[in-house]
């Protein structure tokens, strides 16, 4: 256990310095072009000198980027040149007004669509089968932004019944969540409780499952007691792993509604070609998947007793 | 038995139904200037309500937008952005993936190993973030969509390319043909690569849907092929600040890119269905 954790942790450790340099290398090779955007298209040449010069920006690239790392690590981020505050000061924020709205999203989602999967699976082919089914790549098809202006034109322009945007400027607000939150639900669900039902065919279909039936067991027995422990280990990875996914749709649904967040930041600062604000988004995003990945990796290998720590995951990573 | 796997698909609901959603968009995309009833970029009269007459007697079908334009003259011209971009991008992907994946999976060693971990570096970057990366450093091109799609998406297709080629690259007749001295691109080519063409379907059709989303993404944050090119997501971009007065101009792009996803999803699950491949689940793009 202990050492396939410490290889885990050095394959993470590599993959994150690959592309914490990648990020580094987009954003900050031409230095011009950092000035230029620090300093504003308006600044002087000579000024734009003289501030790379004081900024050690004409050290070797690779001192630069060791330079840059260790800020990163002592969380020295710098300050954002669009919103004129230290990093530090709004990303945080930002990053737990996310961290609510991913929370309530897999609050709901995770059990409606563990519900869904494991009614479609019990019976394969049945109504309830075919029509989760359909659900499912309904859901997952349709293309976030694209359910986001479906809702809100049902349920803001024409029932009236939601505010359309998610500002949140006076407080917290219950209604304001509502539509964001039901967007991420159906654009992730659908995937979920695809995953879960595969699991819970194939449970349904092991030996176990059918000595269990010819025991005459009750089908609410099979299922809680045999079934159902053996098919949820895949999608309860499957959850972790759809977190740097639902990072993705946050982007987009927070832009959509206005929602004060992470994505919103990131969406901003890149627009803004505000440098060191689209590292520091880069750089946390990249922590957060890896480190989903990692628990995603450790728990399937917890769950699963059938697997020992250090052999190949199977189908985890996928 | 090629004949008969493509009977038994025209037979299944699925397939037809995907292949329609998705046909009748490839049909504008090639006779756009026959099917529009006018110029996707004239100014027309703004804001005109779908199935009404301008002042000047021109039908809008649906509507125009704040600049005038006629929106059904947009959405066909704009299926042809779509099908040629996210066409030619996940095409790059596919190459890109299958040679990485075809040479890890044959030679395996060092060679694999190499290229397994560019790709979990390339996969541990939440895709849109990359994306968002890519274009703001690049700038926002056709070839530059290209490029940052080919990028994230190749990894995802080497996953299954190896997979697969080390399943195959175990049967005997492979083996036979490396006793036979065959060369190793031949093998591929010939031996490997059309045995694992059915699951490589399935996926190239799922990652056209994940490729078109992903255009329409770009389109909706602004960071999508620059205007006035008709194109879906910047349609919901542009027509956005008025929604709440004139949601035609944001739902029917809406409408349009959804056909095109789902009926792509709807053509991968039917031709799964239908055994064109043995069921192998591709797994998300994280």
């Amino acid at each position: 256990m202990s050492r396939y954790l410490l290889v885990k942790l050095a394959e993470v450790l590599g993959a994150m310095l690959t592309v914490s340099f990648i990020v580094f290398l987009v954003l900050e090779a031409n230095v011009e072009d950092v000035a230029v955007k620090v300093l504003g298209a308006y600044s002087a040449p000579d000024q734009r000198q003289a501030w790379l010069q004081e900024n050690g920006y004409f050290d070797p690239f690779v001192l630069r980027y060791l330079r840059w790392l260790w800020n990163f690590v002592t969380l020295d981020w710098g300050s954002s040149t669009h919103y004129r505050v230290p990093i530090l000061e709004i990303l945080p924020q930002r990053l737990a007004a996310t961290g609510i709205l991913a929370g309530i999203t897999l609050a709901i989602m995770v059990p409606v669509a563990l519900i869904l999967g494991v009614l479609a699976g019990m019976r394969e082919g049945s109504a309830v089968d075919r029509g989760v089914s359909f659900f499912s790549v309904l859901t997952t098809s349709i293309p976030e932004f694209a359910t986001a202006v479906f809702l809100s034109a049902i349920f803001v322009f024409w029932l009236r019944l939601l505010p359309g945007a998610s500002t949140m400027l006076s407080g917290f607000s219950v209604t304001e969540m509502i539509l964001p939150v039901s967007v991420l639900t159906l654009y992730s669900a659908g995937y979920l409780a695809r995953i879960t039902r595969a699991s819970m065919v194939e449970a349904m279909r092991s030996p176990y499952v059918r000595t269990a039936l010819m025991k005459g067991a009750s089908t609410s027995r099979i299922v809680l007691r045999h079934a159902l422990r053996n098919a949820l280990i895949a999608p309860v990875t499957v959850v972790m792993l759809q977190i740097p996914w639902l990072l993705s749709g946050v982007i987009v649904v927070e832009v959509f509604f206005a929602y004060k967040g992470f994505g919103t930041l990131l969406y901003e600062a890149a627009l803004n070609t505000d440098v060191y604000l689209i590292e520091a988004c880069a750089m946390v995003s990249v922590v957060v998947v890896v480190a989903t990945q990692l628990i995603s990796d450790v728990l399937y290998r917890l769950l699963n007793p059938r697997i020992r720590f250090g052999d190949e995951p199977a189908g985890a990573t996928t | 038995m090629n004949t008969a796997r493509l009977v038994a698909g025209l037979k299944s609901p699925t397939v037809v139904v995907g292949g329609l959603m998705v046909g009748i968009w490839v049909v504008c995309a090639l006779f756009a200037p026959w099917i529009a009833p006018y110029d996707p970029l004239q100014n027309k009269a703004p804001l005109q309500l779908p199935l009404s007459t301008g002042p000047d007697g021109s039908f809008y079908f649906l509507g125009t937008d704040l600049l005038g334009r006629d929106i059904f003259s947009r959405l066909v011209y704009g299926a042809r952005t779509v099908v040629l971009w996210a066409g030619l991008a996940t095409a790059t992907a596919f190459v890109v993936g299958l040679a990485m994946g075809l040479a890890a999976g044959f030679y395996r060693g060092w060679v694999d190993r190499v290229l397994s971990f560019v790709a979990n570096v390339i996969l541990s970057f939440p895709v849109l973030v990359l994306y968002i990366l890519v274009i703001v450093t690049f700038g926002a091109s056709g070839i530059n969509i290209v490029l940052a799609v080919t990028f994230a998406s190749a990894p995802g297709i080497f996953r299954i390319v190896r997979a697969l080629t080390i399943d195959i690259a175990a049967q005997d007749y492979v083996a036979a043909a490396i006793v036979q001295g065959e060369s190793p691109l031949r093998i591929m080519a010939a031996e490997i690569l059309p045995n694992a063409a059915g699951p490589l379907i399935v996926d190239a059709c799922l990652r056209l849907g994940y490729t078109t989303i992903t255009i329409g993404v770009l389109g909706f944050l602004g960071l999508g092929l620059p205007p006035p090119t008709p194109d879906w997501g910047g349609m919901v971009n542009d027509g956005r600040p008025m929604a709440i007065a004139f949601p035609h101009m944001v739902i029917f792009p809406c409408i349009a890119i959804s056909m095109m996803t789902l009926g792509l999803s709807l053509l991968a699950d039917g031709i799964r269905e239908v055994g064109l491949s043995p069921v192998r689940s591709g797994g998300k793009e994280a």
